[in-house]
């Protein structure tokens, strides 16, 4: 019998072996290089914060507010766009479904620098967008190289890291639940508020982790629909690697900003408790 | 449990294998890894059985900085195997060779990465005697190259250029001949400027009448006022998206780099490029063997075969940047070109440009913190 156990333990280990390497040689030992470089002086190498205090620079602060600003408005889009998506694909026949859940699907099969690009020629003065416009005779837009220009790029590259998990758990929730729902008496508001949408927050929050965190980090995003007029705090810990090539300084500020990471996890992570509480209730 | 504990070390030791394929793939770049793997198992090899030694030579260059072409040219003439590896800027370039991750024999950085690497005993002087086609390279370049290697002992020139204004003719009317004209409202939204930390300081402190490799606190401060006032008239600050922005008429005037200057004019008639009165500034790109080269002769093989006339020419066809080499350039067959003020300026131009210099990384940190304070409003 125990035998048993310990040999299952080890086919178990063994199975996990490929998973954990992958996240030792790429994950655990980049983080920790990322703290290492964090805490240590340039020079010498010896123990400071200096490197963390930079984000209290005037610029590196607005920076930061900035991106903040971007990633939580662009998420909130998202959010928007897709939870309606994922309501009517739950409502439809299975076979239109997958259809359209690989149209959205489609565009992730190119670069996503190439997709950015695209969008730099769609919105660019003379771009497609405002040929049109101006042969239509309407007055043309000036989009590109503002924050607008960052979040559309933003919404529109991380859209289906909201759009998949939402329709995901939407899917999964059993029709007899609502069933039991309507049966007892509730209206198609109180069905959703009491019982789909609570049901979801799962698939909502892992959404909204899923594009939060890249819109928060990206800097390439903002040099090329930003033209590096927008400076997000992923432009200046980019700086610092590559162009100063201060990598205590830059792993300083990449740690500040996982702390903001980790705070919002938490303040999302709250959410999904009380969600997961509602919904059993 | 000792199972276990055997199974954590295998897994350590993977991994810290992981990472080391890692590390060698990263910077194999043009993605001739396989080329890459035979060349590391028979250099193993080599230590073994010297006799039989395969001529290796490992190159690390500018991204589209040569005509394949040439390489195999090279490999065919002289039988050396070439490992060639692509750089996207100095600063990346750098640490590689600091850290000796990679032995390289023969890198192209530019002049002021040169002088840094000079100044920390990183390269190794060259034996001119390998390289007799040398004498193709124009003087003039040579004594530019003074200015970062004193004796011209450690870098032969490559390439070289100007950094200038383009402009629309359609779309500026007045005479294009200062870079005053990147600060007038006038064209409010129709600038491109160069997202460069010191070429855009460049082009201000050289506009106020300072050195362009200033390290005058004061001087800065006044750089950095007439930058930040330029942040609402710049449309973007680009580097290489200037060459697209600037054909399809998206802007009427750019910062570019000679060398991309005439393949715009190619592609759009329209655009003009001027190196302005107040002076510029002038780069050359040098190959330099570095200290922990190990195939030293075979460099100096390649290093002598991209001076040789026809093989220079070849190149300066295919990526249009200047070349040094005079001998080149009286093989070009188009006039247009041999004698185009952009490719080649008159010595009156280059008579007011200047180098850059390394400054030091405390430098480089002010420039960039008063870079950034200039692009945030």
């Amino acid at each position: 019998m125990r035998n048993k156990e310990t040999k299952r333990r080890q086919k178990n280990a063994l199975l996990a072996a490929p998973c954990s390497l992958w996240m030792i040689a790429f994950i655990i030992i980049p983080l920790l290089m990322i703290v290492y470089y964090g805490l240590t002086k340039r020079e010498d190498g010896s123990i400071t914060l200096e490197n963390l205090k930079l984000i209290a620079d005037p610029i590196n602060r607005r920076a930061l507010w900035l991106s903040l600003k971007l990633s939580i408005i662009s998420t909130i889009v998202c959010v928007l766009l897709a939870y309606p998506l994922g309501l009517m694909l739950r409502g439809l026949k299975i076979k239109s479904n997958s259809f359209i859940v690989l149209v959205f699907m489609l565009p992730m099969w190119m670069n996503f620098l190439l997709r950015t690009l695209a969008w730099l020629n769609i919105l660019e003065n003379n771009g497609i967008l405002n040929t049109i416009l101006k042969i239509l005779h309407l007055p043309t837009l000036h989009i590109i190289n503002t924050p607008t220009a960052i979040i559309l790029g933003m919404v529109y590259n991380f859209l289906p890291f909201m759009i998949l998990p939402i329709y995901n758990t939407l899917e999964k929730i059993d029709e007899n639940v609502i069933n039991a729902a309507r049966d007892l008496g509730a209206n198609g508001k109180q069905t959703f508020f009491k019982i789909i949408f609570p049901l979801s927050i799962p698939g909502v929050i892992s959404g909204i982790t899923m594009v939060f965190v890249p819109s928060l980090t990206t800097f390439v995003i903002s040099n090329i629909l930003g033209g590096s007029k927008v400076l997000l705090i992923g432009n200046v810990i980019e700086q610092q690697f590559q162009k100063l090539n201060n990598w205590n300084s830059g792993s300083g500020l990449s740690l500040v900003l996982m702390v903001f990471i980790l705070l919002s996890m938490a303040f999302v992570g709250k959410d999904e408790n009380t969600g997961r509480g509602a919904a059993t209730w | 449990m000792k199972r276990g504990i055997k199974f954590a070390a295998v897994i350590f030791i993977l991994c810290f294998m992981a990472v080391g394929c890692g590390k060698a793939d990263k910077d194999n770049v043009t993605g001739n890894l396989d080329e890459q793997q035979n060349t590391d198992n028979k250099k193993d090899s080599q230590t073994d059985d010297l006799e039989e030694k395969e001529q290796v030579v490992y190159v690390y260059n500018w991204g589209e900085y040569i005509d394949t072409e040439v390489i195999k040219l090279f490999e065919k003439e002289t039988g050396i195997k070439v490992v060639y590896n692509e750089f996207e800027q100095n600063e990346d370039m750098y640490p590689i060779i600091k850290t000796g991750a990679v032995k390289y024999d023969v890198v192209c950085p530019s002049d002021y990465m040169i002088q840094k690497m000079i100044k920390e005993d990183m390269l190794a002087e060259l034996n001119y005697d390998n390289i007799p086609n040398h004498s193709n390279i124009d003087e003039i370049y040579l004594k530019s190259a003074q200015e970062f290697d004193p004796d011209n002992k450690y870098s032969v020139p490559y390439c070289w250029g100007t950094v200038g204004i383009l402009y629309n003719k359609t779309m500026v009317e007045e005479p294009v001949d200062s870079w005053g004209i990147l600060f007038d409202e006038k064209y409010a939204g129709d600038i491109l400027m160069i997202d460069s930390v010191r070429d855009a300081f460049m082009i201000a402190l050289t506009y106020l009448g300072y050195d362009q490799n200033s390290t005058v606190e004061a001087q800065l401060e006044e750089a950095k006022e007439l930058l930040k006032s330029q942040y609402n008239l710049v449309q973007a600050y680009v580097i290489d998206q200037v060459r697209d922005k600037m054909i399809s008429e998206d802007a009427a005037l750019g910062v570019i780099y000679s060398g991309e200057a005439i393949y715009t004019k190619r592609e759009n008639e329209n655009l003009e490029y001027v190196v302005p009165k107040e002076g510029s500034n002038v780069w050359i790109d040098g190959w330099v063997i570095p200290k922990n080269a190990e195939n030293k002769e075979n460099a100096e093989k390649w290093i002598n075969f991209m001076c040789r006339e026809d093989i220079a020419l070849k190149n300066f066809e295919y990526i249009t940047y200047s070349t040094p080499n005079k001998a080149a350039r009286e093989l070009i067959e188009d006039e247009d070109i041999k004698n185009s003020e952009v490719a080649f300026p008159s010595e009156e131009v280059l008579k007011r440009c200047n180098t850059f210099h390394y400054l030091g990384e405390e430098w480089d940190e002010i420039y960039m913190n008063k870079w950034n304070e200039a692009k945030t409003q």
